[in-house]
């Protein structure tokens, strides 16, 4: 300003000086707004942003979601799932046939988790490994979905009681899954699961020991800690597909710090892929539904170092 | 949108010309040293409640400092907050600065005495105070904030400590949790600003 004066007594600067105040009357009163606006201009080096939380839990209902825990954090999950509600008065509408799995899961790093299970059905033990392989983000070099890689094994350890010698081997299956999720926005958030499921060992005549699937699904926020989730396997696989059920599950999720609880309803009772997707029988629209709830609880084992 | 297109390169031919003039005016004075600026400033701020720390870190900060008008201005990236715990990043970006809706929280102030300023600085560090507008979460509050400026090695120095209310900035935070936030979270500001001449600013 002080220099615009000066100018203003030069005659040589007094006609420039004079047209810039007309001119730039409204700049010169926005000169806050513009210094701000410098430091936005430049986009080009503005950092790629990762699009995190596209999912609440590692769990959209059954199945997995894209998420992992983050490095050094450990998820103590419970799951229960309760018998059909058409199972009768005598059964207590289901609450007496209730199945559960413990799961414990880590974060090794942001990208890699790795987790053990058991659950009740077979009394089967599971470990899964996932891996973030791509991971969505916005800005100049943009990435449309996050990708992430899973795999398990799973074995049935029960007494089987039909005088076949079951191994080890006989006893396991694996289950393989890209899933592919895109972060909508801050409240949408949808996800793809193609699966592949091999069973060491089938039980019946003309099943196939691979089951391919397509899994769909996702979540909608309702309210920052409240959320509604819908997940649905579609079996491709022939004998499975005419002799199974679909997997469907509707369920909600509920993050209260801490802790994430998810309730829900779904058709099938096991809480492991090669269980669901595989060995659904219950119809979901003929009354076999099952009541189930999943509480994910976070403990940060290792505090990140810090990057900066 | 062409208006504001044609109002921005306007402005820039206008900065340029003003540069100008100012060069012609008087050569090689303090007008080319009048502007810092930095990409890589510092900010922090630390929560502490009986149950749990809490401290944030982010050195993707943005900052422009005109020394000649006394104003200043800050944009930080909310996203960039880096936590130990993981989860309290999630729930800070997700639940209560929704960095996704409010990417960016800015302030810019102008100086309390800026021409006093500017002359002393060349000689000694500067207790300053900046009266400015704190936006964040979307929601703007005008504060006044005392810090220090100082001339090192060429670079300008800024550093700032004040407190904020996350209450003040319709943050909210749910009951089961309130223990754990303090009511008024510290934050620090520290950045070293190079110089950069008004013209080489407006350009894109």
């Amino acid at each position: 300003m002080k220099q615009l004066l000066t100018l203003l007594q030069k005659p040589a600067g007094r006609l420039a000086a004079l047209l810039v105040l007309c001119l730039g009357a409204a700049p010169a009163a926005h000169a806050q707004d513009d210094l701000l606006g410098q430091l936005e201009q430049d986009k080009k080096l503005e950092p790629n942003q990762l699009v995190d939380a596209t999912f609440k839990s590692t769990r959209l209902i059954n199945g997995h979601t894209v998420q992992t825990p983050g490095e050094g954090t450990l998820v103590f999950l419970i799951s229960h799932r309760i018998g059909p509600f058409n199972s009768g008065a005598y059964n207590f509408f289901g609450l007496d046939q209730a199945r559960m799995r413990i799961a414990l899961e880590y974060g090794v790093t942001d990208r890699l988790e790795i987790g053990i299970g058991r659950s009740t059905l077979d009394k089967t033990v599971d470990g899964f490994l996932k891996y973030k392989a791509i991971r969505q983000s916005s800005g100049l070099h943009s990435v449309p979905v996050s990708v992430t890689l899973f795999g398990s094994s799973a074995v049935a350890t029960v007494h089987y009681l039909d005088n076949m010698d079951h191994t080890l081997g006989l006893r396991t299956s694996y289950t393989y899954q890209a899933l592919i999720a895109r972060k909508f926005s801050t409240d949408l958030s949808l996800q793809l699961m193609p699966t592949l499921i091999h069973r060491n060992l089938v039980m019946n005549e003309g099943e196939k020991n691979d089951i391919y699937a397509l899994g769909g699904g996702g979540r909608y926020k309702l309210s920052k800690r409240f959320s509604l989730n819908a997940e649905y396997y579609y079996v491709m696989s022939k004998y499975t597909a005419e002799h199974y059920a679909n997997a469907l599950a509707l369920g909600v999720d509920i993050e209260t710090g801490g802790h994430i609880f998810q309730l829900l309803l779904t058709n099938s009772q096991g809480m492991i892929e090669k269980q669901f997707i595989g060995e659904t029988t219950d119809k979901f629209f003929k009354g076999g539904i099952y009541f189930g709830f999943n509480i994910n609880r976070n403990f940060t084992l290792k505090q990140r170092k810090a990057k900066i | 949108m062409t208006e504001f297109l044609l109002s921005a390169c306007f402005r820039r031919w206008l900065l340029l010309v003003l540069a100008g003039l100012g060069v012609a005016a008087c050569p090689g004075t303090a007008w080319a040293q009048a502007k810092y600026m930095t990409r890589v400033g510092y900010v922090s701020f630390f929560s502490a409640s009986i149950l749990e720390d809490i401290e944030a870190k982010n050195n993707k900060v943005a900052a422009v400092v005109d020394l000649s008008a006394g104003q200043l201005a800050f944009s930080v990236p909310v996203h960039e907050f880096q936590f130990k715990r993981t989860l309290m990043q999630e729930h800070f970006n997700e639940n209560y600065m929704e960095s996704e809706k409010y990417p960016k929280a800015t302030f810019s102030g102008q100086l309390a005495n800026p021409a006093q300023v500017a002359k002393q600085l060349a000689t000694a560090t500067q207790n300053v105070e900046v009266e400015g507008n704190l936006t964040m979460h979307g929601v703007t509050h005008k504060v006044v904030v005392s810090g220090t400026l100082q001339l090192r090695d060429g670079q300008l120095v800024i550093f700032a400590y004040f407190n904020v209310a996350p209450a003040d900035y319709n943050i909210d935070i749910p009951l089961l949790v309130r223990e754990h936030i303090a009511k008024s979270v510290s934050v620090r500001v520290s950045m070293a600003c190079d110089v950069v001449s008004p013209a080489l600013v407006s350009q894109p």
